[in-house]
């Protein structure tokens, strides 16, 4: 796709007090550790109606029929409504991918099943009443007569001739092909001394945000406002438009606090839409609240690849060429961005290393389950685990060090334009690394685990397995992203408004939708630099659609980097404007003000300064302004960044196997990462943690699971385990900065890298542990049972 | 998610229990801490239509020395269990069960009436050949601990019927072991096994007892592996050739994290693990 | 409908005598009907502990815990924690040690904390893991809030001592 080359916009660092780079507490902390946040569910609505949804138990069927009298004729139920009454939505569900020259099949995907259900957990009734226990005995009593299909769970299988179709209008189960690639692939490999071939299965997982998703919608005097626990406001209200035929101007979103999204609130809903049409159509408020098992069976699942991976090499482990063929299982119906995810795979396949051709081959394919779309890392997990560990392998089979074969191959020379037509902006692979070996004392542990292992009585089988990775994220340039490139219809650049007020405090509208980031921290760390003020003095207001400007939200790691970009730039045109003012009172030229120690000031005669509040009323009180400049200090930017950005490190997992069960632990964790200068380290470190332990709980424990019939097996927190603190480690983290020429704060997101970059540590440590009983190979997730199987098979 | 709708009385005796419970027919269920019940009633896989709740009825949560036995009132709950050393695999195997606050609410006597064959409180009540109390309309009877558990969540405390006590004899001079092995800690056991072991005055096995949790549709004795050690040595290798046994008999239940092959193995290991650790007293 | 059940409970330290459906969990008591809404429903099978709450002094789940269990019972709720004005040296650990992001688990997370510190005043790494073992947080990675128990529980330590040398003098 070609995105434009890294544009150096240095611009030198503005002035300020040095907020920037400090371990600030957080600004958000003391609402949540009272228990004062407002989430949606706390919201409260007088005359609100609750809603319960009928959801289907089949995972394939024709709905014959549906009766609802005797739901409706229970006592306190206002209305029971099905995908037949909803005749007056304006469109279905819009999915924003469409490729320039590729056929993707969209089946219309509706609020509730019309006809008929293609996987469990649909809605296909609502029952609305003001007594949250009563529309739930209601809504059991919704009989639904279903002609249950033939089912379909496994992609594979899905794509063989005869296997059930789901959208008998495509005649296929195949939702697309899709390829990128650059350089020479065949000639690599028709040429290459050796060719590693492996099928890397990455599971299917699910976001898990422990808030439940909710929604709770108001209809009043033709103006809809729904708040909704979503990390995309800006975005819901447009598709809300679109669905629902009403104007956007009559349309408020609001995310209140948001208890975690992780990609799975990336997206807009059928029960969002729901929510508002039911309120339109009642009158009423309507408010709606997963419980866990809604949340585990139709919110979006991610991940769920098969991966066919060769590696073309030269004998001594030079890497020539890496061609991939993704088998993406979408589930039955696409949400807003589904089928795009798979393709971030492509952008980072390669990984941190100087192949010269480089194809991914992508093949959606639906199935009877719900469907996959972006989850934390959305797409380059799957790439940093397939890379990663299969670059292990092909060490084993050179017989090659692997971090030596990975230091043979890392890029050195950035910006670097990658075959495939991406421009890594930024990178010190090899710094990453030297760090992390460091902090972890390879030979200190090789001893070790020699000496664990030989003990005669009770040999113990500990081993270490690293990750050097880069991702790419801050979605992202327009250019490159958009309707003539990606294909995705919508622009990615992000906003923000920097409002000084009259008293002097600030105001900044982020269009981003932060959900637990720490944004509103980090921001006003940026704008107080600036402006020569506390970040105390700072409020950021972020996920409202009827404040501040048209947004983006928050997801792919862009929230800093581009929208905190757009803080800095709205924040430095407030700046110069204040300058303007400043010196046309102090009689200097506005070159010659300065921002520091919290005042405005001439350089060199300090003395003369003008405080923020000092300028803000000349502002407002507009009676000696210069010349032509209007009153005010209230600044927009719109920030488009020309490349992605590019974060990376290393990481080493230390793990230790119960050989005998299969049971893994993981004994340490060093992270080294690098997302540019560090705005607030507290913050880095806290992403780093938890991302880290996201892909720790997709390789030991999370699995999303149907059985052959579309059941889902792992549909609540009993059987879907998420790790607890019982499980994972403290982390030993460290961090490099590697300025990203791709905007002036020079940052990378942090958000996603570790639970992109960690998966393969640990596959890779529990293969180094089990060398020397001759396994070589594991997929995800390391289940202690699939470990001990692997062992028996090694046996054999 | 929520219960279905239902009656509820919490009586001041017992006797006004036992007679609100058969007032209310074959649907009413006497409530404990609820941590059994509650769950299954919330994903409406129970839907009693009375709940009799014993929380006021007096004297049912204590722990008491009397003979050879520890005496616990059924409403004793697992946090006031956990860890005490003096009540041996009980202490031990109450510390693992789920969490903190499930312990502070889950009691024994529920947990023991539930009859969860991946419990572990009713495969260590097995293996020290515990026995429960029970009161019905008939009067009161002991249930032994063999006896109690007749198949998947069913025990033979009879409808109308409340478990008050449960009797575990204090078994001094036995060493204990109770290996517990789940995917997480705060999970069922994938398997489970309890090690009792009398050591003789020339070190080798006086007695022995083994149960499982988990292998089957009740707890199970490994009584193969009890025959082989009884009366022999307790070295490793008579330890680990009687744990070869642990699985003759099982018929555990395979799930998506433990095939019934992998649970047998395990079943071993664990035996082997448990009685290692209670042959060291 | 089933009859309506009157009870009486205290929550952080008020009395309310009010009549309830049985099947009422205490978690909705709590929300909906008191507006205590900084207790936190996730998964309601008992697995996430954000309705953790302590009744009579004890950690417990409040979405598997009916109302009416509560009866005669002494409720504490986050927004009761401290009893009073400031924050408890929980609060302002996990406020320090950056031990939480999105916030939703926080509140149970804390008060499962509380019950913890109370049984263990000096908790290891390894028993404060085992001892939120029912609170799941998916942001945090639990690095910090491991940290931030610790720190709390240091703190409550050096209060207790001081309170003690007070006695003394």
């Amino acid at each position: 796709m070609g995105a434009a080359g890294a544009e150096t916009a240095e611009r030198g660092l503005p002035g300020g007090n040095g907020y920037v780079g400090r371990a600030l507490k957080r600004k958000e902390d003391p609402r949540l550790i009272t228990g004062r946040a407002t989430y949606v569910d706390d919201l409260v609505l007088p005359g609100t109606l609750y809603a319960a949804i009928v959801r289907s138990p089949e995972a394939h069927a024709r709905i014959a029929s549906i009766d609802v009298s005797a739901a409706a004729a229970r006592e306190g139920i206002e209305a029971v409504f099905t995908g037949e009454d909803m005749d007056d939505l304006a469109a279905p569900c819009p999915m924003v991918w469409v490729p320039p020259g590729v056929e993707v099949h969209v089946p219309d995907h509706w609020p509730l099943a019309r006809g008929k259900v293609g996987y469990v957990g649909q809605a296909v009734a609502v029952v609305l009443g003001s007594d949250k226990y009563a529309v739930v005995d209601a809504a059991e009593e919704v009989l639904v007569d279903y002609e249950p299909l033939p089912v379909v769970v496994d992609p594979e299988a899905a794509l063989r001739d005869g296997a059930p179709i789901i959208h008998e209008q495509f005649g296929t189960n195949q939702v697309f092909e899709w390829e990128l690639a650059g350089g020479d692939v065949d000639a690599a490999f028709a040429e290459a001394d050796v060719v590693m071939e492996r099928r890397v299965v990455n599971h299917r997982t699910a976001g898990a945000a422990i808030e439940p998703r909710g929604a709770l919608a108001e209809w009043r005097e033709d103006h809809l406002t729904l708040w909704s626990s979503t990390q995309i406001p800006h975005v819901a209200r447009v598709i809300l438009s679109i669905e629902l035929g009403i104007p956007e101007e009559r349309i408020r979103v609001v995310a209140p606090e948001v208890g975690g999204g992780f990609g799975s609130k990336l997206q807009v809903y059928g029960e969002e839409t729901l929510t508002a049409w039911c309120a339109r159509k009642t009158g009423r408020p309507v408010k709606w609240t997963a419980t866990r098992s809604d949340d585990m069976l139709t919110t979006h699942h991610g991940r769920d690849q098969i991966d066919y991976v060769r590696i073309a090499a030269t004998r001594e482990g030079e890497l020539k060429a890496i061609d991939v063929r993704v088998i993406q299982d979408c589930g039955s119906y696409h949400l807003i961005e589904g089928p795009v995810i798979p393709t971030f795979t492509s952008c980072v396949v390669s990984g941190v290393y100087d192949f010269d051709a480089v194809r991914t081959t992508i093949v959606g394919v639906f199935t009877n389950k719900v469907t996959t779309d972006a989850i934390r890392g959305a797409g380059r997990p799957e790439a940093t685990h397939l890379i990663e560990v299969c670059i292990d392998q092909l060490a084993d089979e050179l017989g090659i060090d692997r971090l030596e074969l990975r230091r043979r191959n890392f890029i050195r020379d950035f910006p670097n334009e990658r075959p495939h037509g991406f421009v890594y902006d930024s990178g010190d692979y090899d710094g990453t690394l030297d760090k992390c070996l460091e902090l972890l004392d390879l030979d200190g542990f090789r001893r070790e685990q020699e000496q664990l292992r030989s003990d005669p009585d009770r040999p113990v089988y500990r081993g270490v397995g690293f990750s050097t990775y880069v991702e790419i994220c801050g979605l992202g340039p327009s250019r490159a992203l958009g309707p003539d490139g990606w294909g995705m219809q919508g622009g990615y650049f992000e906003s923000a408004q920097v409002r000084v007020l009259p008293t002097g405090g600030v105001m900044v509208y982020t269009g981003t939708s932060p959900h637990g980031q720490g944004l509103e921290t980090s921001m006003a760390q940026i704008v107080a630099d600036r402006l020569g003020l506390a970040p105390d003095a700072v409020e950021v207001i972020h996920g409202d659609t009827n404040t501040g400007p048209f947004g983006k939200d928050t997801y792919g790691s862009r929230s800093l980097s581009v929208g905190g970009e757009a803080v800095a730039r709205a924040a430095e045109k407030v700046q110069d404007k204040a300058k303007r003012i400043v010196a046309h009172k102090l009689e200097a030229a506005p070159e010659d003000i300065e921002v520091a120690e919290g005042v405005f000031r001439v350089k060199g005669s300090p003395e003369q300064s003008m405080t923020l509040a000092e300028v803000a009323t000349e502002a407002y009180i507009p009676a000696d302004l210069p010349e032509g400049l209007e009153a005010g200090l209230d600044e927009i930017s719109f920030y488009d960044p020309d490349n992605f950005v590019w974060p990376f490190g290393a990481h080493a997992c230390v793990v230790e196997v119960d050989a005998e069960t299969g049971r893994v632990e993981i004994v340490r964790w060093i992270a080294v990462d690098d997302c540019g200068p560090a705005i607030n380290p507290k913050l880095i470190d806290g992403q780093v943690h938890g991302g880290a332990v996201h892909a720790i709980g997709q390789a030991l424990y999370e699995r999303i699971h149907y059985d052959e019939a579309g059941q889902l097996v792992t549909g609540t927190f009993v059987d879907y385990g998420l790790p607890t603190a019982a499980e994972v480690p403290s982390f030993e983290t460290a961090r490099t900065e590697t300025r990203s020429p791709t905007n002036t704060l020079g940052v990378k997101g942090v958000g996603e890298a570790a639970t992109i970059a960690a998966s393969p540590a640990i596959v890779n440590a529990v293969i180094d542990a089990l060398r020397p009983l001759g396994v070589r190979y594991i997929d995800m997730p390391l289940t202690s049972e699939r470990v001990w199987n692997a062992i028996q098979e090694a046996k054999r | 998610m929520i219960p279905s709708a239902f009656d509820y009385a919490a009586p001041d005796s017992l006797d006004v229990a036992l007679q609100t419970l058969a007032d209310g027919g074959e649907e009413a269920k006497p409530l404990a801490g609820g941590h059994s019940l509650l769950p299954l009633m919330k994903l409406r896989l129970a839907a009693p239509t009375l709940l009799v709740d014993l929380r006021r009825v007096p004297g049912l949560r204590s722990v008491e020395r009397e003979d050879g036995s520890w005496r616990i009132g059924a409403l004793t709950r697992h946090a006031d269990l956990q860890g005490r050393r003096e009540l041996g695999a009980v202490g031990e195997a109450t510390a693992l069960i789920a969490d903190q606050q499930v312990r502070n609410r889950g009691t024994i006597g529920g947990s023991l009436a539930h009859g969860d064959p991946a419990s572990d409180l009713p495969t260590v009540l097995l293996a020290m050949e515990g026995a429960v109390t029970v009161r019905g309309g008939a009067g009161t009877r002991e249930i032994t601990a063999a006896d109690l558990f007749q198949d998947y969540l069913t025990t033979a405390v009879a409808p109308g019927e409340i478990l008050t006590e449960v009797r575990v004899p204090a078994l001094e001079g036995w060493g204990h072991a109770y290996e517990k092995f789940s995917r997480r800690a705060e999970d069922w056991a994938m398997v489970g096994v309890c090690a009792l072991v009398q050591r003789g005055e020339d070190g080798s096995c006086a007695d022995v007892r083994v149960a499982l949790t988990n292998m089957g549709s009740t707890p199970l004795r490994a009584l193969a592996v009890e025959e082989s050690l009884r009366g022999g040595p307790l070295d490793d290798g008579a330890i680990a050739a009687a744990a070869e046994q642990a699985d003759e008999g099982t018929d555990p239940p395979g799930d998506l994290n433990a095939s019934p092959q992998y649970k047998r193995h395990l079943a071993r290991v664990l035996t082997r693990r448990a009685l290692r650790r209670a042959a060291e007293g | 409908m089933s009859t309506r059940v009157p009870i009486r409970l205290s929550v952080n330290g008020r009395a309310h005598e009010l009549e309830v459906e049985p099947r009422l969990l205490l978690v909705h008591l709590l929300r909906d009907q008191l507006g205590l809404t900084g207790t936190h429903v996730g998964c309601d099978t008992s697995n996430c502990g954000a309705c953790t709450v302590h009744l009579d002094g004890e950690a417990v789940k409040s979405c598997t815990v009916l109302a009416v269990q509560a009866d005669a019972a002494e409720v504490t709720t986050i927004e009761g924690l401290t009893g009073g004005d400031g924050l408890h040296p929980l609060q302002a650990a996990f406020w320090e040690d950056h031990a939480l992001q999105c916030g939703y688990c926080t509140p149970g997370m804390i008060m499962a904390a509380a019950d913890l510190l109370a049984r263990n005043p000096d908790p290891s790494e390894e028993e404060i893991r085992h001892g939120l073992e029912g609170n799941l947080c998916r942001c945090t990675g639990y690095h910090n809030i491991v940290r931030a128990v610790r720190d709390a529980a240091a703190e409550l330590r050096a209060r207790e001592a001081g309170a003690r040398t007070t006695e003394v003098v």
